[in-house]
């Protein structure tokens, strides 16, 4: 049964691309998440292809970038990290694809991300202009599709990146307990904290409010039925899940600029650039 | 009462066949909102300016305007909080067909709401045919039913404001009601195939634009599309729940 159709005559005059009858700074919203998701996708994308200083064991410490978690196999010419799970790196992978064990696992937290619903809808409206602001004419009037068909429809597969996305909040957990032990003489470890323990203990604190609070998680928990108030526990995690889910904004950019800056932190110490600060 | 300052307004007259924005200016005194200037502007200079209105508290939805070319209720707009330096805009709805001035016809919105499957309660649990609720259960479709109908949200949306797609895709505010009905304790009706076939939610890309300019604070994206969007996604998309669905005979 098909909707009625409207005819819009006085539209036409004003339809096109940024025409807007709005007089304010709609465009410093949608601008800074240009500058800010641009900003992290470039210095993602060239640490995920370095393949190295993604380790740090300057003065018996043990960091490891949250970019390389978990770590499959060291890299080729890198020291052993001890992090890898199956040692040293494959002779079979092509020699044209950069030897990064990045690539091996960025696409799971990097899908979790894209197909989130808080970024899909900032960067459609900042990358894509669909619509560039509220009340702002966009540029692709005829072909919209939305997420109807291919290839966002594809979008739908978000909960299987959250599935995902638990697992790397465990793996990460375990990295941030890992840099709380240091190597002494002759091999011995000892519990310390340097500031570099710090950055991975915040790192997979703020990737837990982060991905905790994902709609697709509150729809598992609860929001898939109607009632719910029967049972205690559920209710329980759908309450808290909502909770964070109000703040789900505030907790990606938190934990996208502190992901980056675990890596960054981690690689200027492994590289001697700075020294890490043992506080005991 | 403070003292009256002269504040200049440029407002749509015309009708579907064309128009032109027009300048009134009008004194303004502490606490009036818009509608009070447009009313004022009828009274002083132009008797014939359509407009629509009926209680000036918020509630009717009838006065919804584009306002500096934000979808706005005229009556909820206070003119202390609009820069009044430069002259104020006020623009009919776009999204609907314009009447005249001010007034647009927005009954495609009610054709819309009549095809969304009614409300089907379950048997009564009692005898005496009432039913028994948790507020825990329900309190999620209340913030639903504080809609006004003020179709705002629809204005802003670009799927119709845009692309025209009024007569595929519902729009938010039909979300809304949808999801009032379709998370209601009591409710045993599936809209979940109209909901991905003829309101075609998927066309929404949760740009949240709706729950801006919503009045009534309805976090319509979150609270209602996305669910929605979640449910449509177990029932169509997602091959594991299809498959849980094959073992599970009889159960929604
Ligand atoms: S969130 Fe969806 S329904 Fe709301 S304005 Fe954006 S596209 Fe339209
Ligand atoms: S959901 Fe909000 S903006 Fe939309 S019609 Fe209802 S009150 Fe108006
Ligand atoms: S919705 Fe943002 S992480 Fe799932
Ligand atoms: S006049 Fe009723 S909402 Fe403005």
């Amino acid at each position: 049964m098909a909707q009625p159709d409207v005819h819009l005559p006085q539209r036409r005059a004003g339809v096109g691309f940024l025409k807007t009858a709005r007089g304010d700074t709609w465009y410093i919203q949608p601008l800074l998440v240009l500058l800010g998701l641009g900003a992290f996708i470039v210095y993602s994308t060239w640490a995920a292809f370095v393949g190295v200083d993604y380790h740090c064991g300057v003065n018996g410490a043990n960091y490891l970038s949250p970019f390389y978690s978990p770590l499959l196999f060291d890299a080729p010419g890198v020291e052993p990290s001890g992090h890898a799970w199956f040692g040293a790196w494959p002779s079979w992978w092509p020699a044209f694809i950069p030897a990064s064990p990045a690539l091996l696992i960025l696409w799971a937290p990097g899908g979790f991300r894209f197909t989130c619903y808080y970024y899909r809808g900032a960067y459609y409206k900042s990358f894509w202009g669909a619509p560039p602001g509220c009340a702002v004419g966009g540029p692709h009037t005829k072909r919209y599709r939305g997420e109807r068909r291919l290839p966002l429809i594809l979008q739908n597969a978000h909960r299987y990146f959250l599935y995902l996305a638990i697992g790397f909040l465990f793996i990460l957990a375990y990295d941030a307990f890992s840099a709380m032990w240091f190597v002494g003489e002759g091999g011995a470890k000892s519990f310390g904290i340097g500031i570099g323990t710090l950055v991975l203990v915040v790192n997979p604190i703020l990737l837990g409010g982060y991905t905790l609070g994902c709609h697709s998680l509150r729809h598992l928990v609860g929001g898939k039925k109607d009632c719910i108030s029967d049972n205690g526990a559920q209710k329980k995690a759908y309450d808290c899940v909502s909770c964070l889910n109000r703040g789900h904004m505030r907790w990606a950019w938190a934990s996208l600029f502190w992901v980056g800056f675990t890596d960054l932190y981690v690689r200027l110490c492994a590289s001697g650039v700075i020294n890490d600060v043992r506080i005991f | 009462m403070g003292e009256s300052r002269d504040v200049t307004f440029r407002v749509w007259r015309g009708d579907a066949s064309g128009g032109a924005l027009k300048d009134y200016t009008t004194g303004i005194t502490t606490g009036m909102v818009v509608l009070d200037a447009v009313h004022q502007i009828q009274a002083e200079s132009a008797p014939d300016l359509a407009c629509r209105w009926n209680c000036k508290a918020g509630k009717c939805g009838s006065c919804s305007a584009e306002i500096n070319g934000k979808p706005r209720l005229m009556c909820m707009t206070r003119m202390d909080e609009i820069d009044t330096s430069v002259p104020v805009t006020i623009l009919p709805m776009q999204t609907f067909p314009l009447i005249r001035d001010l007034v647009t016809d927005v009954s495609w919105n009610y054709e819309v709401k009549k095809r969304i499957k009614k409300f089907r309660p379950r048997k009564p649990d009692n005898a005496d045919g009432s039913w028994n609720m948790a507020q825990a259960d329900v309190e999620r479709v209340q913030e639903f039913r504080k809609c006004i109908e003020c179709f705002l949200c629809q204005d802003v949306c670009h799927v119709l404001r845009e692309h025209e797609r009024h007569p595929e895709f519902s729009g938010p505010r039909h979300f809304i009601y949808t999801a009032q009905l379709e998370m209601h304790p009591l409710d045993t009706e599936d809209r979940l195939g109209q909901l991905k076939d003829e309101q075609n939610i998927g066309y929404c890309n949760i740009t949240k634009c709706c729950t801006k300019v919503c009045p009534e604070h309805i976090t319509i994206t979150d609270n209602a599309i996305i669910p929605l969007k979640e449910r449509v996604v177990d029932e169509f998309y997602d091959p594991m729940t299809r498959l849980f669905r094959i073992f599970k005979p009889g159960k929604k």
